[in-house]
């Protein structure tokens, strides 16, 4: 690709230019059955303690046995991130005390992760790219839920999602500005929703974020940082950020100095605030769990993986550009989300002439069919107009037995009432006529009601584009386009 | 009829077979000797319905010729198991009157093969202790006293229950834990026959957690043959605990009364210590005197990082209770002492329900795993316990077979007499014992003679891992020699 790098956007402060640095840690609910050390389910939304076994309620004598399937889970985002795998990693016990926590430490993976180094490229806009460093990626438990609205005297806790594995992503402070922590998030989000490996859905929190933000001079010594926790919008997520930042350069500005601290996002005042600071932070006693063996695979496990890994975002994309002369942009559109992709691949196999069509099916699925859903507020998954319905009035363009404009008459009677496009076309005579003598006879008759109109265009050649309109008009837009605009040159005389 | 409840294991099971008896009548002078003993203090909760259900269910099975292996034996289970709809505390104040809805996979696979539960065994709170004196149920008396003297002693610990109830008579047999020597060193004090397996031999799921990388259950009995059978239902490997092991049980009994001709014994020369008592001294070169009688070969060996094993068990143990014993936080079971944040919630459940003993362990252990002092001391006794765990690797790659110790450096002491200002006086118990849970190796403590007061002496035997059969062939041979030791009983008239 011959994207550029975009030079970093910096803000202007009292005392000139401030470059932000930012650094993510996703949190991603891995997507199983069972969670990550015991077989209770993870399904979302059940009655509250219903899906808690013995293990997650931290009863005595209880211990965590390996759920494969995340670790399984894992890897392979390992690998769609381009990562090193690690073919040993160990469990760590972090302690903390708190009523989410029924045993009192999370079990996560503190100095040897499953997953190592990767990178994720991001594109940004005007064919821009960054390329974001990924750290690490480990598996840890989830936490319960504390419910304060139960009653006036206590809280309660809901341990359904206590013990539910996540990813932590966790990148380099490669990240310069708000929108490309945007593009990252949503880059990241839409690999582990083709790998299927997480389902990205923000509003239940099946991926979160923790931004880390500093501030500097333009090529000086990295700032203190603060850690924004617990972000579920890929909006706030550019709020925080953008708020943050500012924040920082004011105190630094007016004098102060940055305090390393935790901060919370108030997404209705659009402000970070201070959840606590570097004196009250956890020291959680990291330590191997030694209810756990260290987790082993061998590289073939790996390698096995691999090969069955789905096509991912990238790999899309350049195929798309290449197979079916699709501009970077169009592609990137389609490939961003993975139902759109879906769709679009699934249009392209009801085409009859892929090669042909396939840019073509690209400008409806974009132009005609995102436009429409997004003006009705509608998912892909509810669209009324079908890939295969698509298909088929992308070939009837293709094959020109209807243009373009008939076509998107077509369109709408897809959308409203349904049925097969071929059969309609046909039912209703909308196919294009290409029969040369009854063009040519409509042309005459315009031409003999019209000798004003022919003596301006052949003065003024681009004055010809009215006969055009009349000839469609009369012909109530089955003409074909070309054989009316050919004719015409050559009554006309231009 | 022949006196129920000092037959050994293997002695009822072939008169249960020969229908001299039931497995009732069996159960019945047990729970009798039970409550005639309540002042040893070894029983915390006694189930004598529940026993008389398992041991008339039994004897239906016996009379279908369905009996398992241990087919209506009465066994006292330590309260650190858990056992299902049966209050199960860890003698532990934070546990209350906590019931399990779950069975522990070595109990279940005890009743599976048929033995008869009399009730739960006292033992040290969370299994921290060596005289069994810090349960919220007082302390245990060993039923062994010093001759000529009413002097209350300890049974040892944290087994105290399990060792006290099996030398009694008041249970054919116990299961039992050991961390740090918690089988083997209240066997000693005994005269009873206590094995530590392999780690990774028994599951440890269903078990109260002491230090995870330390614990194994193993069994307490009068014999060696008696402990062998025992094991062999007590072990295996279990899905539910990813440490256990995937190997074939053996059957440990057929070792009993096997050669040991031409075996190499090793005597580590770091197990002579100064000022050890000559009695100690005595016994074991006694033992080592039988086993070559026996035909083995004695070889003096060297383990030179025996004397860092307690000062490193001492970081190791107390750094993963301090974790383990994180979920006792009065929010889902047991205890809870409330107060005005969930903050005061935990302090006053914790402030109250854990006892000294435990609240040393879990501090020191927080306070080795704290930023800072995390590499200077857990890090550094992990770095120890590999150098031990490779001295033994080394001693057992030039041919030995198994090491002979004594099993602890004096004989049971007086309840109150010990550790009192200085816990490290307690935690010296151990010194012999902790080595090989450090190294994940089997022991094995058996009786094999007194001190000047008449109190029982034990001898400790280290094996490979994975070969405790080795183990109950030596022991048989110091049982046979030494012979075995009962107590007088002088705690009440037997019904």
């Amino acid at each position: 690709m011959n994207a550029s790098v975009k030079p970093a956007k910096l803000i202007k402060g009292q005392t000139g230019d401030w470059e932000v640095v930012i650094g993510l840690e996703v949190h991603a609910q891995v997507t199983s059955k069972s969670k990550l050390f015991s077989g209770a389910s993870t399904e979302f939304g059940g009655e509250p303690n219903s899906h808690v076994s013995l293990v997650d309620a931290a009863m005595p004598g209880m211990l965590p046995v390996i759920n494969e399937e995340c670790v399984r889970q894992a890897v392979r985002t390992g690998l769609g991130l381009n990562a090193k795998i690690n073919l040993r990693s160990v469990f760590d016990r972090k302690n903390y005390f708190y009523a989410d926590s029924p045993q009192g430490y999370q079990i996560s993976q503190y100095k040897s992760p499953v997953v190592g180094e990767g990178e994720v490229v991001v594109e940004l806009g005007g064919g821009h790219t960054v390329t974001v460093g990924i750290e690490r990626l480990h598996l840890e438990q989830d936490a319960g839920k504390l419910l304060h609205d139960q009653s006036p005297t206590m809280s309660c806790v809901d341990l359904n999602r206590c013990g539910v594995a996540l990813m932590e992503i966790v990148s380099r402070p490669d990240i310069r500005d708000a929108e490309q922590a945007k593009a990252y998030v949503a880059k990241l989000r839409s690999i582990l929703r083709y790998l299927g490996t997480c389902d990205g859905d923000m509003e239940k929190g099946s991926l979160r974020a923790d931004v880390n933000v500093s501030v500097r001079k333009p090529g000086g010594p990295l700032g203190t940082r603060c850690e924004i926790k617990n972000m579920n919008s890929i909006n706030f997520i550019g709020q925080a950020i953008e708020y943050e930042a500012r924040r920082q350069i004011e105190i630094i500005e007016d004098g102060g100095i940055i305090e390393q601290e935790t901060r919370l996002f108030d997404p209705d005042k659009v402000e970070t605030r201070s959840m606590r600071s570097k004196e009250e932070a956890h020291d959680y006693r990291y330590f191997p769990d030694p209810d756990l063996l260290p987790l082993e695979f061998t590289q073939s496990y790996v390698d096995e993986l691999r090969s069955q890994l789905p096509e991912l975002p990238d790999q899309k994309k350049a195929r798309f550009i290449g197979g079916f002369g699709l501009s970077p942009y169009d592609a990137g559109v389609l490939v961003a989300e993975r139902e759109s992709a879906d769709f679009y691949e699934a249009v392209l196999a009801g085409l009859a002439d892929k090669a042909r069509d396939g840019k073509l099916a690209a400008n409806w699925v974009i132009n005609e069919l995102f436009g429409r859903l997004n003006k009705e507020g509608r998912d892909i998954a509810a669209s009324p107009v079908s890939a295969a319905q698509l298909a088929a009035i992308v070939d009837l363009i293709g094959e020109a037995t209807i243009s373009g404009k008939i076509a998107k008459d077509l369109f709408e009677i897809v959308w409203t009432e349904g049925g097969d496009p071929r059969a309609l076309v046909e039912a209703r005579g909308m196919k294009q006529v290409t029969d040369l003598g009854a063009i040519e006879k409509v042309i005459d008759d315009i031409i003999a009601a019209n000798p004003d109109k022919v003596a301006q265009a052949k003065a003024k050649p681009q004055l010809a584009g009215w006969f055009v309109g009349q000839v469609m008009k009369s012909s109530g837009g089955k003409a074909n386009p070309q054989a009316v605009n050919d004719l015409l040159k050559a009554k006309l005389g231009i | 009829m022949t006196d129920l409840t000092s037959m050994t294991i293997a002695e009822a099971r072939t008169g249960l077979a020969r229908k001299s008896f039931t497995a009732l009548e069996l159960t019945d002078a047990h729970l009798a000797a039970m409550e005639a003993a309540r002042s040893l203090n070894a029983f915390v909760l006694e189930t004598p319905d529940q026993a008389r259900a398992m041991a008339g269910a039994v004897d239906a099975k016996i009379a279908k010729g369905e009996g398992g292996p241990l087919a209506g034996i009465p066994l006292g289970i330590k309260d650190l198991f858990a056992t299902r709809d049966v209050r199960t505390t860890a003698c532990s104040k934070i546990l209350g009157n906590f019931v399990p809805p779950y069975e522990s996979t070595v109990t279940s696979q005890l009743w599976r093969d048929g033995a008869v539960m009399l009730g739960k065994l006292n033992n040290d709170e969370f299994a921290m202790g060596s005289s069994n004196e810090t349960s919220c149920f007082g302390p245990v008396v060993n039923p062994w006293r010093r001759e000529g003297s009413n002097t209350a002693l300890v049974p040892g610990g944290s087994s105290g229950g399990s060792a006290s109830a099996v030398a009694a008579l008041l249970c054919m047999g116990a299961t039992a834990t050991d961390t740090g020597g918690s089988i083997r060193q209240p066997a000693a004090f005994t005269a009873t026959v206590g094995v530590k397996p392999t780690y990774g031999r028994c599951s440890r799921w269903g078990i109260v957690a002491f230090a995870s990388s330390l614990d194994q259950a193993g069994p307490i009995a009068r014999t060696n043959r008696d402990a062998a059978i025992l094991l062999r239902s007590m072990a295996g490997h279990d899905p539910k605990d990813t440490t256990s092991v995937d190997r074939a049980v053996p059957d440990y009994e057929a070792a009993i009364g096997k050669s040991v001709k031409g075996m190499k014994i090793g005597i580590p020369r770091e197990y002579r210590l100064d000022g050890m008592p000559a009695e100690i001294e005595k016994l074991w070169s006694e033992g080592a005197a039988w086993l070559k009688a026996a035909g083995a070969e004695l070889v003096d060996v060297s383990l030179p990082h025996t004397k860092y094993a307690l000062p490193a068990y001492y970081i190791v143990a107390p750094a993963e209770a301090s974790s383990n014993l994180a979920r006792y936080d009065g929010v889902r079971y047991g205890l809870r002492v409330p107060g005005r944040s969930i903050g005061e919630l935990y302090e006053n459940t914790r402030a109250a329900g854990f006892g000294d003993e435990v609240r040393r362990r879990v501090m020191i252990g927080t306070y080795v795993l704290s930023a800072g002092y995390y590499d200077a001391y857990y890090l550094r006794a992990q770095k120890v316990r590999t150098l031990i765990k490779r001295d033994f690797e080394e001693c057992f790659a030039s041919g030995v077979n198994a090491i002979l110790t004594p099993a602890t450096p004096s004989a049971a002491f007086g309840v109150g007499e010990k550790g009192g200002a200085d816990p490290i006086e307690m935690y010296l118990n151990d010194i012999f014992t902790v080595t090989v849970n450090m190294a994940g190796l089997p022991g094995i403590a058996v009786p094999a003679g007194k001190d000047e007061q008449g109190l029982p002496l034990g001898l400790q035997l280290i094996g490979r891992p994975f070969d405790e059969e080795t183990l109950f062939s030596l022991g048989e041979v110091v049982e046979q020699a030494a012979g075995r030791f009962t107590p007088p009983n002088w705690w009440g008239a037997k019904a």
